[in-house]
């Protein structure tokens, strides 16, 4: 329309149908719709939540994929190295069936014997690859020494996809038991700290006064002593096991959430809507269920997406130290504790359980941080 | 007079999650030597963007889409950051709304009004401290060689903002922008803010661009009133005009909301609703779904600004020859007739 | 404030005293005594051996005199590794611990910082992306898989460092656990300072600085470093008790003579004295430590400086 040239009709009042002023121009969004469009957003946070999804369903179908059991043991196939079939004819994978290391020794020839007596005297099933002349000194000819484990055991249809340990266990079996059993722990030890966390912190903050002080004294305490020293103590007296980290985990861990949760509740306590509820009498269990809960499911839920890689580190690192987790039974720590036995030759036993640890570690942490930021009012524009 | 600063169609947005809210779209003002011009709107109209946008302190994700900032004949838009460096604290300051938090609260009160001091005019430091203890003196900061070796916190807020203020005049700067400089104090100590900054100003003869959502301010210490909504400037004009003859209903609803004393049969002239989204402005006037006295063009063309003097413009279609007349509300009327008398009995 | 400081040393008296209370009568509870590791004694050579451990007291006198001899610095004899007593254990492997959790919480948290601060100046560049993995990377992946990978690529493959033990005084082999130890502390404060220097940046004073015609370099330096640091403070503390923890595996993998591999060694042969010993003098250093950070952050940062010490 030309500036100059405007029609008279419209220079008359708007007949207004409604009142416009109110009009809100944006799409109405709840808090947790905001959320939600924010974390399915974020890529590298969905991404982890789908790697622990299959994960979650490897630990339950992996060790059923194949014919072996996590303890059975079998000293004729100890330390068979991966093979995958398909895989098996490309070398690099490390799928393949072979052993290699690289041995020295005065010469070649000195070198060749050594290695070929590395691997069992098998001669015919060991390949030589030099590396290194040498000149007759101590140590200054190299060989590459490829094994080829299956073929000189006539294992010609067998198949360990991640290879076996020292007793002939399969490895594939007992690292989704291993990554079943941390996961059990992990969600298993979360989800206490935030039922007795949410229970006491709730308690203490929405009644305040002596009540609070009273509980507060005995957080102050529980968290005056070292937790580490807490599960040491625990799992010294116990008997080593998935209940028994459990519980040495969760006994003084869940007064972090009870913490944050008590921080929560005194703040929303004192605010308008809840005062409003309390002027018009409604009951404290509803102000908690109605009110203050679902303000606080954010924090609750981040707090405990934190809290399971947490206690899944905690198992490892048990059971790494020998506090943990007892063979045949079998966890992500134990096998990494094995794995560092025989790093020098058979790299593989503690390659794969130490990849996955650092995947579920990578995955919750990432997923953790995309629900924080989902959760963080900041975030939604 | 001289023209110190002209902003010729300055349009400056925001890139976030949701899209590019239009922060400020196409603001025309200009400031003379000595000048004090207050910017008045509710928040997020674009007043502050528009003085961040002059001093150049815009966030990262902040683009100024158009638009020239003239300082003394030279476009800071076309500045590059070192080049501003040396225009900002020297011959443009600032002063922040929230005395509590624009201190920094590990550096000594002292350091941090030295800071300029040493930066722009090359004082060595003794000279410096010096300096800093006159300029504390100077805005009323009892003990100033004590006070200077202290840290913020051992300072309430008005007398943070007190040094606030110092910090910004420290070099006599040609322009002060106060960014609501009372809004966050008590109102004894606002009054105190203001008496000073009026006092410097006569002192230094420095102007100021006063942003202030408080029209009982502006009457005080401006010169001349731009009205600011939705990232447009609707009214600009001396005090006299705006609080006298106000043109535009916006301007209308912020006069008619102040309450006033002498009010028992006085209801107050409110605007309702709230300021639109400006990720996605609507058509036609920004106002229009909040006007009472909105027109059928007002949804279809943006008003331009029409000419009421030579110094005051407004833009509405209700200056248009076509439009029907229209008066003000008694509500703001009223206030028109009581401003006009204070005026006058001030000047007895 | 000095009310302060003997009213926390007071409190972390007791709790220590708690748990060596609870640590004595668990100890009790369990099966170990020194006779199950020494093979086939007479009955009167049982008899020297509980008598020389103080065995033969009712448990009551046990107590006390554990109790008197912690007071002293006396934990109690080993039951193994030659009956040495346990704080001389502690005490004789306290060096290359020493060395290596100050080596790895020195240098991680100096790169940590430099880290957080490359990725809040170049907020959203490829630095500031890259800085975010290693953080992501580094909070995430448990310290003995780190140590592992170092070991097979710097040790085994390359022969860069030693593959395990201790010589002391030659660095090279204190480079790879030092490494292994100091990711995860590096890693934390590489995002605690990112996160804090960007608030800090946006924080109103930094305008006021920016606004003061500051450059750069002043603005991150001057006004930003100072106040993003003095809360990094509060997470040295847990930082510094973490790297024990880490210190029990890591001197485990790369046999390290140190407090954490004679505790972890202690574990497998149920030497309940030594493990006991060990877990209180844990308990001390964690204590002090959470203490002296409390203190330091009062003394580096003004505001608490100033009100704490007018009282």
């Amino acid at each position: 329309m030309d500036k100059n040239n405007i029609p008279k009709e419209l220079f008359k009042p708007i007949e207004r149908k409604e009142d416009t002023s109110e009009k809100i121009s944006r799409p109405s969004r709840s808090f947790g719709q905001d959320a939600r469009r924010t974390l399915l957003k974020n890529i590298p946070a969905m991404l982890s939540l789908f790697v622990l999804l299959a994960i979650v369903v490897f630990s339950i179908i992996g060790p059923g994929m194949n014919e072996y059991g996590y303890d059975d043991q079998d000293l004729s196939r100890a330390k068979m190295p991966p093979r995958v079939p398909g895989l098996e004819n490309i070398s690099w994978l490390g799928f393949d069936g072979t052993l290699t290391e690289k041995i020295e020794g005065t010469d070649v020839e000195d070198a060749t014997e050594k290695a070929i007596m590395r691997f069992g005297n098998k001669p015919d099933f060991t390949d030589i690859e030099v590396v290194e002349q040498g000149n007759g000194t101590k140590g200054s000819a190299e060989v590459k020494a490829t094994f080829h484990a299956y073929d000189a055991k006539g294992m010609d249809d067998t198949y360990f996809w991640l290879g076996t340990d020292g007793l002939g266990r399969d490895q594939w079996t007992r690292i989704w038991r291993g990554t079943r059993i941390s996961l059990i722990i992990g969600i298993v030890a979360a989800l206490i700290d935030l039922i007795i966390g949410v229970t006491y912190g709730g308690i203490s903050g929405y009644f305040g006064g002596r009540v609070d002080s009273f509980m507060q004294r005995i957080i102050e305490i529980l968290v005056g002593i070292p937790n580490l020293v807490v599960i040491f103590l625990m799992l010294i007296v116990l008997d080593p096991g998935i209940t028994s980290i459990i519980l040495a985990l969760t006994i003084t861990g869940w007064t972090g959430m009870a913490r944050i949760v008590r921080g929560e509740v005194m703040k929303l306590k004192n605010q308008e809507f809840v005062l409003a509820a309390q002027t018009l009498g409604t009951p404290n269990r509803k102000i908690i269920a109605g009110h203050l809960l679902p303000n606080m499911t954010g924090i609750i839920i981040i707090n405990t997406m934190f809290t399971v890689p947490g206690a899944i580190f905690f198992e490892a690192f048990l059971s790494f130290i020998g506090l943990g987790i007892l063979p045949p039974e079998a966890s992500l720590g134990s096998l990494i504790d094995l794995g560092f036995d025989s790093l020098r030759i058979y790299p593989y036993l503690l390659l794969y359980p130490a990849i996955l640890i650092s995947i579920i570690m990578i995955a919750f942490n990432i997923l953790g941080d995309g629900l924080r930021d989902a959760f963080d009012p900041k975030m939604h524009k | 007079m001289e023209k110190l600063l002209e902003v010729k169609d300055l349009a400056v947005s925001f890139n976030t999650y949701g899209g590019e809210v239009q922060a400020v779209r196409g603001v025309n003002f200009d400031l003379r030597k000595g000048e004090t011009l207050a910017i008045v709107g509710e928040s997020g109209s674009g007043k502050s963007v528009t003085s961040k946008t002059i001093m150049r302190l815009l966030a990262e994700h902040s683009v100024i889409k158009r638009g020239e900032i003239l300082f003394e004949g030279e476009d800071l838009t076309k500045k590059s950051e070192k080049q501003m460096q040396k225009i900002r604290g020297r011959d443009i300051s600032m002063i922040f709304q929230d005395p509590m938090t624009s201190l920094n609260p590990t550096l000594k009160v002292g350091t941090q009004i030295m800071e300029p001091l040493i930066k722009h005019q090359k004082m060595s430091k003794a000279k410096a401290r010096e300096r800093a203890i006159e300029l504390l003196d100077l805005v009323g900061i009892p003990n100033a060689e004590l006070r200077i070796k202290q840290y913020p916190h051992q300072f309430s807020g008005g007398m943070r903002q007190r040094v606030v203020v110092a910090i910004a005049l420290a070099c006599n700067p040609k322009l002060l922008i106060a960014d609501e400089p009372t809004t966050a104090l008590d109102v004894t100590i606002q009054a105190q803010i203001l008496e000073l900054m009026k006092d410097i100003q006569k002192k230094m003869d420095s102007a100021i661009i006063f942003i202030t959502h408080d029209l009982g301010v502006v009457a005080n210490v401006a010169d001349r009133v731009a009205v600011m909504y939705a990232g447009k400037i609707v009214e600009i004009g001396t005090v006299d005009e705006i609080f006298y003859n106000p043109k535009h209903p916006y301007t209308w609803g912020l006069l008619g909301s102040m309450p006033t004393l002498d009010s028992d049969e006085d209801e107050l002239f409110a605007i309702p609703g709230t300021p639109p989204d400006m990720t996605n402005p609507p058509k036609g006037d920004a106002f229009a779904a909040r006007n009472k006295y909105a027109l059928e063009i007002d949804t279809q063309l943006d008003p331009p600004m029409f000419k009421v003097s030579d110094t005051h413009y407004a833009a509405t279609w209700l200056l248009h020859e076509d439009a029907p007349k229209i008066e003000p509300p008694e509500a703001v009327k009223r206030r028109m007739k009581g401003f006009a008398a204070s005026v006058k009995e001030g000047e007895m | 404030m000095t009310r302060y400081i003997l009213k926390r040393i007071l409190y972390m008296i007791v709790t220590l005293f708690v748990i060596a209370t609870i640590s004595f009568f668990l100890m009790k509870m369990l099966p170990g005594s020194p006779l199950n590791a020494e093979n086939k004694l007479t009955e009167e050579q049982q008899e020297i051996v509980l008598e020389k451990y103080g065995l033969n007291d009712p448990i009551p006198v046990q107590y006390v005199n554990y109790i008197a001899g912690l007071v002293k610095g006396d934990m109690g004899i080993s039951f193994q590794f030659d009956s040495t007593p346990v704080t001389k254990i502690i005490l004789d492997r306290i060096g290359p611990s020493a060395q290596l959790g100050a080596q790895a919480l020195v240098v991680g948290v100096i790169l940590g910082v430099l880290l957080g601060l490359i990725a809040a100046i170049f907020h959203n560049g490829v630095l500031d992306f890259t800085s975010t993995i290693i953080a992501v990377l580094g909070t995430s992946i448990p310290s003995f898989v780190f140590a592992g990978l170092l070991q097979w690529v710097f040790a085994v493959n390359l022969e860069m460092f030693p593959v395990a033990l201790w010589e002391s005084g030659d660095l090279s082999y204190t480079v790879l656990p030092t490494i292994a130890l100091m990711i995860f502390p590096m890693a934390t404060c590489a995002r605690f300072v990112r996160t804090e220097m960007l608030e800090v940046l946006g924080s109103d004073y930094i305008t006021t600085a920016r606004a003061k015609g500051i450059g750069q370099a002043g603005v991150v330096f001057k006004h930003g470093l100072r106040n993003a640091l003095i809360p990094l403070v509060t997470v040295i503390g847990p930082l510094a008790v973490g790297l024990m923890t880490g210190s029990l595996v890591i001197e485990q993998i790369f046999a390290i003579p140190g407090i954490g591999e004679q505790f972890v060694k202690s574990i497998t042969v149920n030497d309940y004295p030594t493990i006991m010993g060990t877990t209180l003098f844990f308990s001390v250093l964690f204590i002090a430590i959470i203490l002296v950070i409390d203190l330091l952050y009062g003394v580096i940062d003004p505001r608490i400086r100033i009100t704490g010490g007018e009282k």
